[in-house]
């Protein structure tokens, strides 16, 4: 019976959410609970979505009722702090909520917030403000706070704002963001790149945006379970005076592959699964560098380039440097 | 010391360059001396830049006339900042300048790497051109070499150009043992040998790690691994299986910096012999 007036309950609300705040709407509402979605009721309902998650959060009963809305039992005097309780209720919904943001309805809720913006865009200026989804670290309670997954660079950041340092990783998950772009594949951006051909970016500016679609349009991943999205490849490369800084520099560039990518799927290929260049492509490579050891960096514009003053300096290559310049 | 102290207080109160550090938003920006600014050679060129750059010269060295026109001095306030904002990416490549930023980057003034795996290494601001009204002021950092929007929009409004493009760059050369450069031990005259050998390390590891024992064993040595702060990748799982393409992207990476790691261990050995 109690049931059933809840659910009526639940109903009304859900149409006309100005009448009565259930204790999901109030606690998804609050500030810092933005990235959390609507889990419905008829989810925390079903026992086998919550199978194991009793031994995790004390008070469980009671919790169940908190976050269902449900009056409490007369013996409710036997807590001895409702704090508790509530504490053990967010618990429980973080818990029913990681569960819940991995089925068809839990990642279409949460494809919304990510398409409004919601979860906030990547804070590293080279994937020019893509979109992220909430990660944990963690599926277990109580290890690490919420993250946030950049499906461009493959990386986790922490939210720009403090008042996420509250919620707990484990509430979104570490599998959701990857099969929330595994679901979408659409929103997930391609692992191959390759930088625009020359036509100036200037010169395409007055069409409208109506060629960018269909530039849009273009792009194939010859992989159809990968993502389908062109991805924004540019990878920072460090200057000093105009000149790259060179990875023979002890502070030099070391970690410019963390970002990089191939121009092409096929590049992909090219490794096994070990993490070997497959068929000597890296020995090939070798070869072309200790063939061409001394001619290669007295002509290579691009060594030569490198070399900075303060770098000549310490490495005391400048009879290399000065030819170059002078 | 104690009068040397008020005395400077009471400087610090009246001067235009004390009012502009304190006021808010421009908390990355450093002290640049006044005999610096005094020094004509410094400002070489910036006259074609600012517009009444005599006053604003004098605003900012606090030698105006009182009796300048109200609607003049409103603009000048701009051309002030613009001038120091272009003065300060030219003092902060000089010695002084840098030691400067390096305290205030000690103090994590730039703020903090929002990427995880960083483990909050300081950040420094840069500019993505020389050129003022381009882009605005972003934040490099030293440990995954990538920069980063600042978090704060009074922060993001800041013209980039006032750092420049290459102070970063020179302060991990100049105080790469300072911890400006995190990796590998630092920047004595070994640094770049220890950086290497670090780098060659884990990728061998790694590798042999995965021969002997096949992927089972490498998913938890990697998990591990990230445990311990140890790892430079997130690595994406779903229910603890690694993505096929995000695991083929990663593993092409990796194989980028083993090459990387071969081109200078040969360079080492190259210049040692």
């Amino acid at each position: 019976m109690m049931e059933e007036q809840d659910v009526q309950e639940g109903s009304y609300t859900s149409s006309t959410p100005t009448s009565t705040l259930t204790w999901i709407s109030w606690f998804c509402s609050l500030p810092g609970h933005e990235y959390f979605c609507e889990v419905t009721e008829d989810f925390i309902e079903d026992d086998f979505n919550l199978t194991g998650l009793n031994s995790l959060v004390p008070f469980w009963k009671e919790a169940m009722e908190m976050v269902l809305d449900m009056d409490p039992d007369e013996d409710a005097s036997k807590i001895p702090d409702v704090s508790l309780v509530e504490s053990s209720a967010e618990m429980l919904y973080g818990l029913v909520h990681q569960r819940y943001i991995l089925t068809r309805a839990g990642l279409q809720a949460m494809v919304e917030k990510y398409e409004s913006g919601i979860f906030g865009c990547c804070p590293r200026v080279y994937c020019v403000g893509c979109n992220v989804v909430p990660c944990g670290r963690s599926d277990m309670p109580g290890l690490d706070t919420v993250k946030l997954f950049c499906p461009n660079c493959n990386d986790i950041y922490i939210p720009p704002s403090s008042r996420f340092q509250g919620v707990d990783g484990a509430f979104f998950g570490t599998t959701f963001p990857h099969l929330f772009f595994q679901s979408y594949r659409e929103l997930a951006p391609a692992p191959f790149w390759k930088p625009p051909t020359t036509s100036s970016p200037s010169g395409r500016s007055p069409r409208s945006n109506e060629s960018s679609s269909s530039l849009e349009s273009q792009f194939v991943n010859p992989n159809p379970y990968g993502g389908q999205k062109r991805a924004a490849g540019y990878v920072y490369v460090p200057r000093i005076y105009g000149f790259r800084v060179s990875e023979r520099a002890k502070s030099g560039p070391r970690m410019a592959w963390l970002r990089m990518r191939p121009e092409s799927p096929s590049e992909l290929d090219q490794v096994d699964w070990r993490g070997k260049w497959i068929g000597d492509a890296y020995s090939d490579d070798e070869d072309d560098d200790s063939a061409g050891d001394e001619k290669m960096e007295r002509f290579d514009f691009d060594t030569d380039g490198e070399e900075d003053e303060e770098e000549e300096e310490e490495e005391e290559e400048d009879d290399r440097g000065v030819p170059m310049q002078g | 010391m104690e009068e040397v102290s008020t005395g400077s207080d009471s400087d610090y109160s009246s001067s235009w360059i004390s009012w502009f550090l304190s006021s808010k938003g421009n908390e990355y920006f450093c002290e640049v001396d006044e005999d610096f600014i005094l020094d004509r050679f410094n400002l070489t060129g910036l006259n074609n830049e600012v517009a009444n750059y005599a006053q604003a010269l004098d605003l900012i060295t606090d030698n105006l006339d009182d009796d300048i026109q109200d609607e003049l001095r409103g603009s000048l306030d701009v051309q002030a900042r613009l001038l120091y904002g272009l003065i300060h990416a030219r003092w902060i490549v000089t010695q002084r300048g840098l030691q400067k930023m390096l305290d205030k980057y000690k103090r994590a003034d730039f703020g903090r790497c929002p990427r995880v795996l960083c483990t909050s290494q300081p950040l420094l601001p840069l500019g993505l051109t020389d050129l003022p009204y381009e882009k605005s002021v972003k934040l490099f950092c030293a440990r995954c070499e990538d920069i980063y929007s600042p978090k704060s929009t009074r922060h993001g409004s800041i013209d980039g150009a006032y750092f420049g493009t290459t102070f970063a760059h020179l302060m991990g050369i100049v105080w790469g043992s300072l911890g400006c450069v995190p990796k590998g031990g630092g920047g004595d005259v070994m640094g770049n040998v220890v950086r290497v050998v670090e780098m060659a390390r884990v990728g061998r590891e790694r590798e042999r790690e995965r021969e002997r024992v096949g992927a089972e064993r490498e998913r938890e040595r990697v998990g591990a691994a990230e445990q311990a702060g140890g790892a430079d990748e997130y690595r994406p799982k779903i229910y603890g299986f690694q993505l096929h393409e995000t695991a083929r992207l990663q593993r092409w990476q990796e194989a980028m910096r083993d090459r990387q790691i071969g081109r200078l261990e040969k360079f080492e050995v190259g210049s040692r012999g």
